[in-house]
């Protein structure tokens, strides 16, 4: 069968879409750089972001509050308690006879509730198997990025009062 | 299809090597937007102010290399 077109170098598709590859590559470019001029104030408006929510943190107010009567956990033993609200779940370990130790409940990686295990002697995130140490709330293994927070307990009598809470 | 001119080849060099900046300083913008969260979630603000005018410093030093790119690419073009 005859056919109309004349022979030509060039392939078909490339007489019909007649675009410079050259200048289409040009303009991706400028965009490209556009556009990561962009994400890159997007990462300052963060960092902003972030200054604003620290200048507007007010300093969180920790009333004194009674958790437990001293003996009333026994050694090994939990009590579950919120502090310094209602919706912060906290957890108090009696770890020796004398000895009493808080900290936040809520894992600092996916604030999940972490749980005193007795035979590994850890506080443990069942989400990401993060453990922490009942000493000193450190990070012992597993994802989490920061300590728990420590409730910082006193002896009032024959009670145990929540007085404040510290980072570790 | 034609060869582009050197003119014109030299300001795609150009080009690509402004991208490469803006890429480097791009990847360290967002690592210090995660340090400094992480900073702050721990509550240390000490470096959240520092870490904020850095980032607008290398922001602008973006759109500094933006403008520059637009002037090659305007070089190129005349």
């Amino acid at each position: 069968m005859k056919t109309l077109r004349q022979p030509s170098r060039e392939p078909l598709w490339r007489e019909e879409f007649s675009v410079n590859a050259e200048d289409e590559r040009y303009v991706t470019r400028r965009q490209f750089a556009k556009f990561l001029t962009l994400t890159s104030l997007a990462m300052f408006a963060g960092n902003a972001w972030i200054v604003a929510k620290s200048l507007l943190r007010k300093a969180p107010l920790y009333p004194a509050t009674p958790i437990v009567r001293v003996g009333d956990v026994p050694v090994g033993g939990v009590k579950l308690f919120n502090y310094p609200t209602a919706q912060d779940p906290c957890i108090l370990v009696r770890t020796a006879e004398d000895t009493h130790v808080a900290y936040s409940q809520v894992c600092t990686h996916l604030s999940c509730a972490v749980y005193f295990s007795d035979k590994a002697g850890h506080l443990i995130c069942p989400c990401h198997e993060g453990s922490f140490s009942v000493k000193d709330g450190s990070v012992i293994a597993g994802p989490p990025p920061r300590p728990l927070p420590r409730v910082v307990l006193e002896h009032r009598g024959p009670d145990l009062v929540a007085v404040r809470m510290e980072q570790t | 299809m034609a060869a582009p001119s050197p003119h014109r080849q030299s300001a795609l060099v150009a080009l690509d090597g402004v991208l490469a900046l803006i890429a480097v300083i791009l990847i360290v913008q967002m690592w210090l937007l995660s340090a400094t969260l992480e900073s702050y979630l721990r509550g240390r603000d000490g470096v959240v102010l520092p870490a904020a005018i850095v980032s607008g410093v290398l922001f602008l030093a973006c759109l500094g290399l933006g403008f520059l790119a637009a002037r090659v690419d305007r070089r190129a073009r005349d």
